[in-house]
Order: C-alpha cells, then structure tokens, then sequence
C-alpha cells in the first residue's frame, strides 16, 4: 500500500502537472503537434490518477460481504446473481495480459452494469464510455510483493475489502448523469 | 527428440521443438528450456528468488498455456473453425511470444557477462548509435520509458543491415511486431524486478548492463545476417 500510493500513484500525479504544463504551452503557441504528442502521457498519468484516486476509496478495511439496497438489485438483474458478478468480474481481472484493470461499470444508455478490462491506465469512462464503480489493479506492482505470481489469489482476497457503499455512491452519482 | 517430417518445417534455437507446420496431430509439445547458469548466479543484479519465480512460474506458464492454445488451434483447423483461429490469436500471440522471449532472455544474460561487445557487433554499434555508451543511453531510455508490461529491444534490421532500438507491448514478439530479429531484450514486466528494485525500474535497468552476455547477442547478430 505504501509503495503503492507513495510511489505510484504520486509519480502518476507528478508527471500528469508535468504533462498539463506542457499541454498548456502548446495550445498557447498553437502547436498541434505537441499537443497530440502529448496524449500518451496525458492519458498514462491521467488516467493513473484517476484509477488509483478511485481505487482507494473502492477499499475499505470495513469493506467486504455484499452490498445493498439498489446497487444489489441491479447486480442480482444484470448478472443473475452476486455470485455470478464476483466470478466473472475475477475471472476478468486474471485474465488481463499485462499491465491493467478490471472494472464494474455502469452503462448509461442501458441502464445497467457491465464489465471491462482496460489495458494500462487507460482510463474506464474515456475509453469505453462507461462510468467506473469498482476497480481491481491487476498491475504486478498491486499484489506482486505479497503474492508473487499467484494473481488468481490476490483477486480472490480483494473482495473482503470492498467498500460497497463507496461503489453504491457512485452507482447513484452515475444514475443522475443517465442521458448526459 | 521425435523428428517430425513433412513439406515444411520451422526450426527454433533454445529449447524449441522441431515442428512441422500445419501438423494436424498432436505435436511434440514445447518445453521450458534450462536457464544456463543457476538461479542465484546473477546476484547481485537480479536475485535467485526473482529467477526462480520468473523461469519456474511465468515462463512455465506461458510455454504450458502455449501448448494448450496450439492444440486447440489444431483442432479448430481440423474442423476449417475459422473463427475460433481467430480467436485463437491472442492466445497465440500472448504466450507464444512470452516463450520466444524469455527463451531469448535468458541466453541474453550470464553471471560473466557485461562490460563491452567487440568484432562486428561493437563495429556495427558505433556505426547505427556513434558510441556504445549512446546505444546503451537510448535502449535504457526505451526501457524505462515503457508504460505498462513489455519488453526494449536491441534488434537487426534486415532490411537496411542496421541496429534498432525498439519497444514492445506486452510479450508481443519483436520480429513478428516489427520484422526486426532480436539481439538483446530487457524485460520490463514488473515481476522482472519489483521483488528487488520495487518502482526503480530505472535501477533494475542500470543493473542489467553488468550480466549482458554479449557473445550470446554476438552470434544472434551473426545469424540475424
């Protein structure tokens, strides 16, 4: 956790201003070369601070068993049961090549939940549209210290921390914007 | 080894199997190849605990997931299943290329490497980079500056008979990516060096330089012309 939010997370945070700077002096000389030059940056450390900026708040030391209210309901409508949501939810997360998440999203033309993976720190809602409820790190950097290669098992063990009223809130926050 | 014959056939360094292309039986399987030196022997730039889990868990997986994809792919070109060859390709790419390369990495790396390469390899560095520390500068710079898992490469460009820096996603195989023929890769993955350099992949990559097996990279250079 320490090296986690310390080191990663924080280098995202630095290289992202770095990188708005930069975005900030080429639009002010019109050069459009570096600003789509700038992108991979923007979206690698944007997108790194976004996730982990979420991340933190999907964890709680409180978290774990299963959610409520409405965001069970749609859980129990879009996948059939909870059980069925966490093994295909960490199904995916081990299945990610490489570097990236896996994330519980809300559709907001459908209505209802769906699961993604993002390679990297591509970002959730930037790059599929949909809006990010839960997110679990699959970078080796998340669980490679305690749990070497064995990610199956990190995955499986996440979801006794998981602050389903953090993940609630955000399904409601993502209700109110249905249609925007 | 069991010799597989017919009308065309692929032959791979390190390990490989001799495979007969489109072979529609069960194929002799791929096998993990042995490192050449012993786990802890490069130490101190990369432990025996890392080598051990590299070599034992990740590049044993890839190989054992290679072999099932390839006998699924088999038998989707029994049945013409085009779309599960298809499918298939992920599959293929992911694991096929992470045995290629580590098959590679290991035969990059000895306990008496680092130091400078001479003969042909230094003469054609100094030609395509100026200097070997410019070529050193350029493919740490690539290393480090890869956003997510992959992998930089030194590689022979056949085309126009020079050296090139290049990165790679994932274990996206260099030549099958680029056409370019691999000399010398450093692994980026995090599990390459997380256990002992955590977030300091720029150190991980300073280090590496002192195991380079540079008559390994040599004779692929060699072959590569």
């Amino acid at each position: 956790m320490q090296l986690h939010h310390q080191k990663h997370h924080a280098t995202y945070v630095n290289n992202l201003n770095i990188a708005e700077e930069k975005l900030a002096e080429a639009q002010a000389k019109s050069d459009i070369t570096s600003i789509i030059a700038l992108q991979p940056a923007l979206r690698f450390n944007g997108g790194g601070h976004i996730n982990h900026s979420i991340f933190w708040q999907n964890l709680s030391p409180n978290g774990g068993g299963e959610p409520d209210g409405d965001l069970m309901h749609l859980i129990k409508s879009d996948f059939g049961s909870f059980e069925n949501f966490k093994t295909q939810m960490s199904n995916m997360a081990v299945a990610v090549q490489g570097s990236g998440w896996a994330w519980l999203g809300f559709n907001t033309t459908t209505n209802s939940l769906q699961l993604s993976s993002c390679a990297n720190q591509d970002p959730l809602r930037a790059t599929t549209g949909l809006v990010p409820l839960f997110g679990i790190d699959v970078w080796e950097h998340a669980y490679y210290l305690q749990y070497k290669n064995v990610r199956p098992d990190y995955v499986k063990a996440m979801w006794n921390v998981v602050n389903w009223t953090d993940v609630s809130e955000r399904l409601v926050e993502a209700q109110q914007n249905v249609g925007v």
